[in-house]
C-alpha cells in the first residue's frame, strides 16, 4: 500500500496538453496557435540578438561569480525593472517610494504579491478579501491567488462577446459594487486572452472608481513593449495610476519582451505612499521569498539588467522588441485581409483592433474542435490564437481553415446574455449552433467561484 | 494613510544580517565564518572550473533557445540528479518508481515537497500532521513547513551539547515513543508502541501526559553533513533509525544539500539515502546543487520522489505540476543545463568530482589545522569534534557570550549558535581565528 495511494491524478494544464497533442500530430500542415511564445516567420523560437550578445559578455566577465543574490534579487535588475515600468523620470521613484522583488517570471511576481496581500492587506491574514480577475483572464490567475490562501476569487465583467469588445459598463458596475478594499487584477496592456484593452479614457474612469472605493490595484504586465512596439505607450495605464497616487503592485514579466521564457525573469514592483511603508512591506516580502525559493536565479536577471542599464544595448533591445511587435501586427493585417478576401462570414476588424500576442477570434468551441480535428490547426478552446504562430507560409492555410470552420460548421448564431445581477455573480453564455437540420442551444452557467476564464497561458 | 501602515517590520534573516555587519566592518583582520558558501584559501568565492567550461559550451551552442522548460523541469537534469542521489544502478530507478521535480535550490525542493504533503499526505489537507525537524537544524526548515500550512512543527532530539555529539538515545526516543507521562522529577514512564503497560514510580505524584510522535509524522533528516552540527549518525545508527521509522510508518524527507561536499565522495555521502530506499521506503529527497556545484545563485535543486510503483509516482507528479504552476510556473534553465551537461558527460563528470574533492579536501585540511592550533595553544576543552564533524560547518561549542566576544572584540563573525563555516578559514587567517577562540574561551564564561 502506497502512502500516495489516495492521491488523485491531476488533469494536465490545457495549453501544455494542446502543445503535446500538436507535437504528436503527424499532419504535414499542422499549425500551433496555442502557447504564448514568439515565433519567427520560419516558425522558430527566437533568441533575441541582444540577448545572445549579453550572454557572451556575461560568460567572458571574469569578475562575476555565482554567490547568492540578495533575497530580493539583483539590485541593478530591481531598479532597472521599476524604471522600465514607471518611466525614467518617475516622480514616485525619485520620492524613494518604489521598490520591489525579483521574482520567478510573472507567475512568481503574482505569487509573492498575493502571499503578501493575504497576510498583510486589509487586516491580518484576511483570506476573505475578494480578489477580482477579469472574465476571461489568464488561466493561472485564479489558482495563484487561491493557493496564496484567498477564499473568494471572483470575475469582473470584461469581454463582451456579442460586440467583441470591452464590456465597460459591466466592468465599471463591478467596480462600483465590489466591497471596499477588494483586490483587482488588471492587465496593464495586451489583455490575455482577449487582446482588448481599455482606452485611456476608459482607464481614467476605472481609476476614478477604484480610488473612490479604495480598491487595491494589482497590475499584471507581461507584454510591455510587445503590444504596440513602444515601451512607454504600453506602460501608459500603469503610469497613469501611479500619477493618480495609488499604492499598487505590478507583476512584470520579461519572458516575452526579452524572449527569456525559461530563465524566469520577473519583478514585482511595489509603489507605496512613502519609503517607510515601502521598507516594512519589502521586509515582509523577504520572509515570503525566503520560504519559497530563498533567493532568485541570477542568469536572466543579469541579462536583463545589463541590457537595460547600457544605452546601446537598451536601444538594440527596443529594436528587437519592435521586430517582434511588428511581425505580429503584420500577421494581424494579413489575416484580416485574407478573411475579408475569402468573404468569410462575420466581421474581422477585431483581429487588427486587438493588440498583443493573442487574438480572441470569436470561434466557438465546435468551430475550434473542427479546426483542430479536421484542419490540424491547434488553438485554445476559447478561440484564442497566438498571432506569433502565423507565418507567411501558413497564413493562407489558416485563413482558409477559419473560413471553412465558420462556413462548414454551418450557419451559426450566437447570443451572449448576462445574468441579472440580482441573482449574484453569474455569467450565462448562450451559444446557439444550428445546422440546416437541427437547432440546439447550449447554456453554460458559470457560478462565482468557478474559473471564469478559458484555459490559456 | 498607507494601505501598508499596519505591516510590521520583519526581522532580517540572521545569517544575512551577519554578512551585512561583516561587510560594514572596517577592521582589517575581520573574518566571516557565517554564511555557508565555499571560499578558496584566498578567501574568495570559487566558480568551479568545470562550471566555467560548461557555461562556455552553452553560450556557443547555437541549437539552444530560451523556450519554457516543462513544468517539472529539464528532463535530463531531473534524471541525472536523481541518479546522483540514488546511484547509477539504483533498482528503484530501474523499476520506474523514481521521479523528480526540478526546483529552486534545496529550499524550493523542500517547499514543493512540503506543499504536496500538506495537501495529500496522511489524509486530505491534513495540516495537523506533525513535522519533526532536528534540534538544532537549518533555520529555514521550520518556516518552510509552517508556510506550507503545517501547524505542528516540532523538534526531535539531535545535538547533545554536553557530549558534543549525537544524542542518539534521544533521537530514537522521539521516533519511537507513542506517548509518555512526565513526572515531577522528570522521570518518564513510557507507553510501548503496542501495549499500554504502565509502571508507576512511587516518587512521582504529578504526571503530565504528553503525546509524542504519532504514526505518519514527517521527519526531516539531513542526508549527510548535518547543518549546523556537522554530526551525522553512523551507518549502524541510520539502520536503527530506519527500522523504527519503517515500523512506525513515519515519513522520510531527506534534505541533501552537501552530497560530495561532506567526505569528498558522492557515493559515501549518499549512503543513508540509498539505504533507506533499499529497505523499501517511499520518500522525498530535497537535493541542492548550490554547494557541490558552487551554483548558489542559479538555484539548482531537485526533489527526488521514490514511490511504491510507477502509477503512484505518476499521480504524485501530476499534483506536483499543479503546485509548481502556481509558484514559479516552470523552473529556470541556466543552472539545470550546467548541471545536466556536466553529469551526463563522462569527462565533465570526472572533472566535477575532482572539483568537489578539491573543496572537500580544503575543508578537511582547515579542520585538521584548527584543531591542531587550538591544541597547540592549550585552549581549554576538547576539540576533537572539529575533526570528527563533517561538511561545511562546525558546531564549536562556543556559547552566546563567547560568540558575542568573537564578533564584537575580535571581528570574527559566526552564528549565535556557535556554528562556523570552515570554508571561511584560510592559511592567512587561521592563526587569528584560533587565537580568537582561545581568547573567547579563556576570557568569557
Amino acid at each position: 500500500m502506497s502512502v500516495f495511494g489516495d492521491v488523485p491524478l491531476a488533469p494536465p494544464v490545457a495549453v501544455f496538453k494542446l502543445s503535446a497533442d500538436f507535437r504528436e500530430d503527424g499532419h504535414p500542415q499542422k499549425v500551433n496557435l496555442g502557447v504564448g511564445a514568439y515565433r519567427t516567420d520560419d516558425c522558430q523560437p527566437w533568441v533575441l540578438p541582444v540577448v545572445k550578445k549579453v550572454e557572451r559578455l556575461i560568460v567572458e566577465d571574469a569578475g562575476l561569480n555565482h554567490e547568492y543574490l540578495p533575497i530580493l534579487g539583483l539590485p541593478e535588475f530591481r531598479s532597472a525593472s521599476s524604471k522600465v515600468a514607471l518611466g525614467d523620470g518617475s516622480a514616485a521613484i525619485k520620492d524613494g517610494r518604489v521598490g520591489g522583488v525579483q521574482a520567478l517570471g510573472g507567475t512568481g511576481a503574482l505569487r509573492i504579491g498575493a502571499e503578501f496581500l493575504r497576510r498583510w492587506y486589509n487586516g491580518v491574514n484576511n483570506t476573505a478579501t475578494p480578489v477580482y480577475v477579469s472574465a476571461p483572464t489568464w488561466e493561472n490567475h485564479n489558482s495563484v491567488f487561491a493557493d496564496a490562501g484567498f477564499k473568494d476569487i471572483r470575475p469582473y465583467h470584461y469581454w463582451d462577446a456579442a460586440k467583441r469588445g470591452l464590456d465597460l459598463a459591466g466592468l465599471l458596475d463591478d467596480l462600483e459594487k465590489a466591497p471596499e478594499h477588494s483586490v483587482f487584477v488588471l492587465h496593464a496592456c495586451a489583455h490575455n486572452p482577449t487582446g482588448t484593452d481599455p482606452t485611456r479614457e476608459e482607464w481614467k474612469q476605472i481609476s476614478e472608481i477604484m480610488k473612490r472605493r479604495s480598491l487595491f490595484v494589482f497590475f499584471d504586465s507581461a507584454y510591455q513593449g510587445f503590444a504596440s512596439g513602444d515601451l512607454d505607450k504600453d506602460a501608459w495605464a500603469i503610469r497613469y495610476f501611479v500619477s493618480e497616487g495609488f499604492e499598487l503592485f505590478i507583476a512584470q514579466s520579461f519572458s516575452k519582451n526579452f524572449g527569456l521564457y525559461n530563465e524566469r525573469v520577473g519583478y514585482l514592483t511595489v509603489v507605496a505612499r512613502d519609503s517607510e511603508n515601502l521598507s516594512r512591506t519589502l521586509s515582509q516580502m523577504e520572509k515570503i521569498v525566503r520560504t519559497t525559493w530563498s533567493n532568485p536565479p541570477s542568469q536572466g536577471a543579469r541579462i536583463v539588467s545589463k541590457t537595460l542599464n547600457c544605452p546601446e544595448l537598451f536601444a538594440e533591445w527596443k529594436s528587437n522588441v519592435k521586430t517582434m511587435a511588428d511581425r505580429v501586427l503584420l500577421m494581424r493585417d494579413q489575416l484580416k485581409a485574407k478573411l475579408q478576401a475569402l468573404g468569410t462570414p462575420g466581421t474581422w476588424d477585431h483581429i487588427t483592433q486587438q493588440i498583443g500576442m493573442f487574438s480572441f477570434t470569436g470561434l466557438n468551441p465546435k468551430q475550434v474542435e473542427y479546426m483542430i480535428a479536421e484542419k490540424h490547426v491547434y488553438l485554445m478552446a476559447s478561440g484564442r490564437i497566438n498571432m506569433c504562430g502565423l507565418t507567411t507560409s501558413n497564413i493562407d492555410y489558416i485563413a482558409q481553415s477559419i473560413h471553412d470552420a465558420v462556413t462548414k460548421k454551418s450557419h451559426f448564431f450566437r447570443v451572449e446574455n448576462k445574468l441579472n445581477r440580482s441573482l449574484g455573480r453569474c455569467l450565462i453564455n448562450m451559444v446557439g449552433v444550428f445546422s440546416p437540420d437541427v437547432l440546439c442551444c447550449c447554456a453554460t452557467l458559470l457560478p462565482q467561484k468557478e474559473k471564469t476564464s478559458f484555459t490559456d497561458h | 494613510m498607507s494601505v501598508f501602515c499596519e505591516v510590521p517590520q520583519a526581522a532580517p534573516v540572521a545569517v544575512f544580517k551577519l554578512s551585512q555587519d561583516f561587510n560594514n566592518d572596517q577592521f582589517p583582520n575581520k573574518v566571516n565564518l557565517g554564511v555557508g558558501a565555499y571560499r578558496t584559501d584566498e578567501g574568495q568565492p570559487w566558480v568551479l572550473p568545470v562550471v566555467k567550461k560548461v557555461e562556455k559550451i552553452i553560450v556557443q551552442d547555437g541549437s539552444l533557445n530560451h523556450e519554457y522548460l516543462p513544468i517539472l523541469g529539464l528532463p535530463d537534469f531531473r534524471s541525472s540528479a536523481s541518479k546522483i542521489a540514488l546511484g547509477e544502478d539504483s533498482p528503484a530507478i530501474q523499476e520506474n518508481r523514481v521521479g523528480a521535480v526540478q526546483c529552486l535550490g534545496g529550499t524550493g525542493a523542500l517547499k514543493m515537497g512540503a506543499e504536496f504533503l500538506s495537501r495529500f499526505y496522511n489524509g486530505n489537507k491534513n495540516t495537523k500532521t506533525p513535522i519533526y525537524v532536528s534540534a538544532p537544524t537549518w533555520e529555514n526548515h521550520n518556516a518552510v513547513f509552517a508556510n506550507a500550512g503545517f501547524e505542528d512543527v516540532r523538534p526531535y532530539k539531535y545535538w547533545d551539547a554536553e557530549n558534543r555529539g549525537l544524542d542518539f538515545a534521544g533521537f530514537l526516543e522521539d521516533l519511537e515513543v507513542s506517548c509518555f507521562l512526565t513526572g515531577l522529577n522528570g522521570v518518564r514512564l513510557y507507553f510501548g508502541h503496542d501495549s499500554f503497560s504502565l509502571g508507576v514510580n512511587s516518587t512521582c505524584s504529578i504526571f503530565c501526559l504528553q503525546q509524542s510522535c504519532p504514526e505518519h509524522s514527517v521527519f526531516v533528516l539531513h542526508a549527510c553533513a548535518h547543518n549546523p552540527t556537522g554530526t551525522d549518525p553512523t551507518q549502524e545508527q541510520w539502520m536503527q533509525i530506519a527500522e523504527v521509522m519503517m515500523r512506525r510508518k513515519l515519513f522520510v524527507f531527506f534534505d541533501s544539500a552537501y552530497q560530495g561536499f561532506a567526505s569528498g565522495c558522492l557515493d559515501k555521502d549518499a549512503w543513508a539515502v540509498r539505504y533507506f530506499v533499499s529497505v523499501g521506503f517511499e520518500m522525498f529527497c530535497a537535493q541542492s546543487f548550490s554547494k557541490n556545484f558552487g551554483l548558489y545563485n542559479e538555484r539548482v535543486g531537485n526533489l527526488t520522489i521514490v514511490a511504491r510503483d510507477a502509477d503512484n509516482l505518476k499521480r504524485v507528479l501530476s499534483q506536483m505540476e499543479k503546485i509548481v504552476r502556481t509558484t514559479w510556473s516552470n523552473p529556470p534553465s541556466q543552472g539545470a543545463r550546467i548541471v545536466s551537461i556536466t553529469l551526463n558527460s563522462p569527462e565533465l563528470f570526472t572533472e566535477w568530482k575532482d572539483n568537489v574533492k578539491t573543496m572537500a579536501g580544503r575543508v578537511l585540511m582547515m579542520r585538521a589545522q584548527l584543531k591542531a592550533k587550538l591544541q597547540g595553544l592549550g585552549t581549554p576543552g576538547t576539540w576533537e569534534h572539529i575533526t570528527e564533524q563533517i561538511g561545511m560547518f562546525s558546531f564549536t561549542g562556543l556559547n552566546s557570550k563567547q560568540v558575542e566576544y568573537m564578533v564584537k572584540e575580535r571581528h570574527v563573525y559566526l552564528m549565535a549558535s556557535g556554528r562556523i563555516n570552515m570554508c571561511g578559514l584560510t592559511s592567512s587567517n587561521i592563526n587569528y581565528v584560533a587565537e580568537s577562540i582561545h581568547e573567547a574561551v579563556t576570557r568569557v564564561q
